[in-house]
Parts: C-alpha cells; structure tokens; sequence
C-alpha cells in the first residue's frame, strides 16, 4: 500500500537532493550557533600581549592573569557563591510553587500562574531598574543578598515550569495509593512523588545555577562596587578588548558543558521546558 | 493559614494544603517582583501627569528609540524564523541520534552566557577581526566590511542569542504531525513540494506564531547585546532605559518609556494568546 506507507524520513533512506540541501543549509546554521564558542579557545591560549589571530604562539599567560589577579577571584568567588544560595532558594520556592499551581483547586490560581511566569515576560532591564529602585531606597545595594533575591525572581519560571511540566505527568494514583497504604500525606509527597520527579529538580537545579552566574543586568545595578564575574567581564569588554576574557569564556563555557552534561545524564534534560 | 483559606476557599479543607504551599514562592514573587515593578511604573505618573509619556511618545529621540527598537525585534524575529525552521524541521524528522545531537549544538550556545557570545561576536566581527581577516586574504574583499559598532553586528548578535526561542516552539508542533498526512497528500497526486506547502506549512504555523511572538517580545528588551555591538551607536529601548536611570537620574521618565515597552510586550503577548490561540510556554 504505496499510499499509506509511513516515511520516516531520513532514517536509513538515502535522503534525496532536497533533504541534502536542507542538511547543507542547517550545517550552516549550526557552525553560525557554535562558531563564537569555539573562537575564544584559540584567542584564551594565545601568547601574543594583546589580541591576535590566528594567535603567533600559544601559552597558558592568561590563564595565569586570570587566577592571580584578586579582582578577577574574588569576583568569581562572589558569583559561584551567588549562584549556589539562588540555586537553593530558587529550586525550593519554585518546586513549592509548582506544587501549588499543578495541584490546588483554589481561586485566583490562573493570576498565580500568570505571576510565577511574568519574569519571563517583564525585560530584565525592566525588573533590574525596578528593584534598582527599591533596593537603593533600602540602602542595600551592594549587598550579595540583594543579588540573588534578585537572581531567585529571575529562574523562578524555569524552575516552576520544569517541575511543573514533570508533576503534570506524574500519575496521582500511585501517591494516593500511599496514601491508602497508611502513609502521612507527607510521607506520601517525600517518598513516592519527590523521588520520581527528581530528575526535573536536578535539571532545574543545574539551570538556575547556571541562570544565575551568566547574569549581568540584575547584578550590575544590585552589586555596587561589588562586581561578579559577568560584570567584570563586561567592565573588561567595555575598556579593552584583550584575552584575559577569553580564557574566562572557555571556562564558562566548560562549566556549562558540564552543567548541561550532568543534568542529561542525572536529569531530565537541559531544554528549557520539558 | 485557617484565615486565609478561610477567606479564599470554599472548599478550604480540601484545597488549603496545595495554597498553603504555594503562599511563600507567592509572598516572595509580591514582595521582591510585584511590588518593585508596579512601583517603577507608578513613576511614570508622578505628581498624575502625564507629561513623561507626552516627551516619550513625541520627543524625537524616544520615538526614534522606539522605532527602531521594533525595526530591529521585527527583522530578528524573520531572520530566526528564516533560520530556525528549516533546523526545526530537519530536528523534528531525523533520527533519535541525530536530533539529540542537533539539540545539543543548538542548547550549548543557549546556555552560555550572553556576554561571553557577546565578545566572542566582537573578536569575530571588528574591523581586524577574524572575519574581515579572513576575506581580505582570500582577496573577497579590498576594504574590511563594517560589521561592528552598528546595526549588522547588533543584528547577527541578536539573532544568535534568540535562534533557539524560535527552533523549540516550532520543533514541538512538528513533532505532533501526523507525517501521513504527507503520504496521504502525495498518494493523491500532490507533489512534494505542494504536500509541503497545503498541508505541512499550516499545520505547523502555530510553533511559528509562537517562535515569532516569543522572538519579538524578548528582542524589545535586549541590553547586552546592543550596548557591546552596537558600540553607542545602536540605540535599543534597553540600552535607553540604562541612560537614564544611570546618567540622569530620569527615574519618571525611565519608567514612562518601561511602561511602553511593557505595553507592547504583553499586548503582542495578548494578540498571540486571543487571535491566534495559541500558548506560549513551548511544551
């Protein structure tokens, strides 16, 4: 029955001229999408004094500007620091969140859901001038606390669609059936429901790490004299185009390869939504 | 927590525990979202005047912003789309292998910082960058194209940083066609190329409404990309709302002109929602 035969195309088939232009046309694409993360590698290893490519000869001296300069540590250190409690408080605030939307019966749940993903929609340049504005007045700018209220707001979404997304799927029958099996609501939740989901929490969890340490705007207006790693970086770009920021680029971008790595591996993926 | 329930429940027994979970995140996002964003745009009517929305809306430099603000999020939405729906089509058709590989070329830059991408863009694009190097060696070019510190550079920029936001949506429709609908379409005498365009382009317009929708509304609010590539020169809503928060102080007038990009923001997000039905998270 030639008329319902099932293509599926590109699978074992040998794919015919239109499918070869569509496989050049996306090649192309793809090298545009990798071609900025893979040119800061040769420029970071570069042993030219300013920036130069192909670079005249490779070494590790910037590197070595990088981990001996206290500016560029301790920005560092305050960025992962950062990133670990908005992590932590914006996976438990958006995992509670999560439940509350996919489970509750309750009125005005529908302004509840549109609030827990309004972050996304409001600009951050927007938000950052807003609680800017609001934290000035407080006389708390400068504060590392103040970044990651600030950086919590910003992944809450992720985290709450993530979870969320996973809860929906999640089959009520088997925590109820714990239920009936004499376990405590709560028992039920932490021993059955929890674990099951547990991918998507680790994938939420990687994802706001990784939210909060590339972010620049909330932390530029929040942070004072105290820059993170991104507005140290951008001060760099901004004075002088020179490779020290390479070689913090290519570790980022291992750190997010690794992140995105881990949380295929250990949780349900790294796209964005399910 | 009995007050409250009470209060907003009628069956408050059974419902209490799913709101109870949720008041703290809730209590987090008024206090720490809610309140400072409402309170930026009550700015903009200080002292109920309107005269911050008047110099904004009439003033020639904020109408330019603004303009070309849209110009700028229109042109990166069609070139996404122009580039991610082929991508999204070859994903959504090819093999497990394949498409897992696709994606993780396509969510690596994702989550990378934009700032890195940033620089990244600038090594590439400058007047002695890798790019212009490499065309006037193979003699393409006599003078380095200009591809920094102006609209182009903004551009490619923009695009690279929003591509993925157009891929998701459209990929997750066309996963959901049914491909016999092709064969079927073919069966009956349909070419490739008509089967492609009757029946596989409308049914998978709605990832495209939603990967426009999603592209244009971001792009509106861009700030990093803008103020490294556009060298000063680019003015975008974002970089404007900066300069006057941090250089002049502007408070009323920031907030008029964020008031305005909101406006946009959540009426195209309504336009999307009400006309053509659609639902902008990207399951």
């Amino acid at each position: 029955m030639d008329v319902i035969r099932r293509r599926p195309m590109g699978a074992g088939r040998r794919p015919s001229p239109a499918r070869w232009a569509l496989i050049v046309y996306c090649t192309l694409v793809f090298v545009f999408l990798m071609l900025p993360l893979i040119v800061v590698f040769p420029i970071s290893f570069s042993s030219a004094q300013s920036l130069q490519f192909p670079p005249p000869g490779y070494s590790l001296r910037w590197y070595k500007v990088y981990v001996n300069d206290p500016v560029w540590m301790a920005a560092t250190w305050r960025s992962l620091h950062i990133a670990l409690w908005t992590t932590v408080l914006s996976t438990v605030l958006g995992t509670l969140l999560a439940f509350s939307i996919v489970r509750g019966r309750y009125p005005g749940k529908g302004l509840v859901n549109q609030v827990a993903t309004a972050p996304l929609i409001v600009p951050t340049i927007i938000y950052s001038i807003a609680v800017y504005g609001l934290f000035a007045g407080l006389k708390v700018i400068g504060n590392w606390q103040g970044i990651v209220l600030g950086h919590t707001v910003h992944a809450l979404p992720f985290v709450v669609l993530i979870v969320g997304a996973a809860l929906r799927t999640f089959d009520m029958a088997q925590e109820q059936a714990a239920e009936g099996l004499g376990a405590s609501r709560l028992t039920a939740i932490r021993r059955v429901t929890l674990p099951q989901i547990r991918p998507a929490l680790i994938s939420a969890a990687f994802l706001a790490f990784i939210s909060s340490f590339d972010e620049l705007v909330i932390a530029m207006f929040l942070g004072g004299a105290n820059v993170t790693l991104p507005k140290k970086m951008f001060d760099n770009i901004q004075l002088e185009i020179e490779p020290t920021v390479a070689a913090v680029s290519v570790l980022q971008i291992v750190l997010v390869t690794v992140v995105l790595m881990l949380a295929a591996r250990f949780g349900s993926g790294a796209r964005p939504v399910a | 927590m009995s007050v409250l329930t009470g209060v907003l429940g009628r069956r408050a027994g059974r419902h209490g525990p799913a709101l109870a979970l949720g008041i703290l995140p809730i209590a987090f996002l008024l206090v720490l979202f809610v309140y400072p964003v409402l309170r930026l745009l009550l700015f903009s009517v200080e002292n109920g005047s309107l005269a911050h929305f008047e110099k904004a809306l009439t003033d020639g430099l904020y109408v330019q912003v603004l303009l070309a603000t849209f110009e700028i999020a229109i042109v990166v939405a069609v070139i996404c789309l122009l580039l991610g729906y082929p991508v999204a089509y070859l994903l959504a058709t090819a093999s497990p292998f394949w498409a897992g590989f696709g994606f993780a070329l396509l969510l690596l830059p994702f989550w990378t910082s934009v700032l890195v991408r940033t620089y990244a863009w600038m090594i590439i694009l400058g007047r002695n960058g890798i790019f212009n190097r490499t065309l006037l060696e193979l003699g393409i070019v006599d003078q380095p194209l200009a591809l920094l510190h102006n609209t182009t550079g903004v551009l490619i920029g923009m695009v690279h940083v929003l591509l993925p936001y157009m891929v998701f949506p459209i990929y997750s429709i066309m996963k959901r066609v049914d491909m016999q609908l092709l064969s079927a379409a073919e069966g009956l005498g349909a070419s490739s190329a008509q089967a492609f365009r009757r029946i596989y382009l409308p049914l998978t317009l709605p990832g495209v409404f939603a990967g426009m929708t999603l592209v244009f509304i971001i792009s509106l609010g861009f700030f990093i990309t803008p103020a490294l590539l556009g060298g000063g020169r680019v003015m975008m809503i974002g970089v404007q709302v900066e300069r006057l928060v941090r250089q002049y102080l502007d408070w009323s007038l920031a907030a008029a002109v964020a008031v305005i990009l909101l406006a946009v923001a959540l009426g195209v997000a309504a336009f999307f929602r009400r006309v053509l039905k659609g639902d902008l998270t990207w399951t």
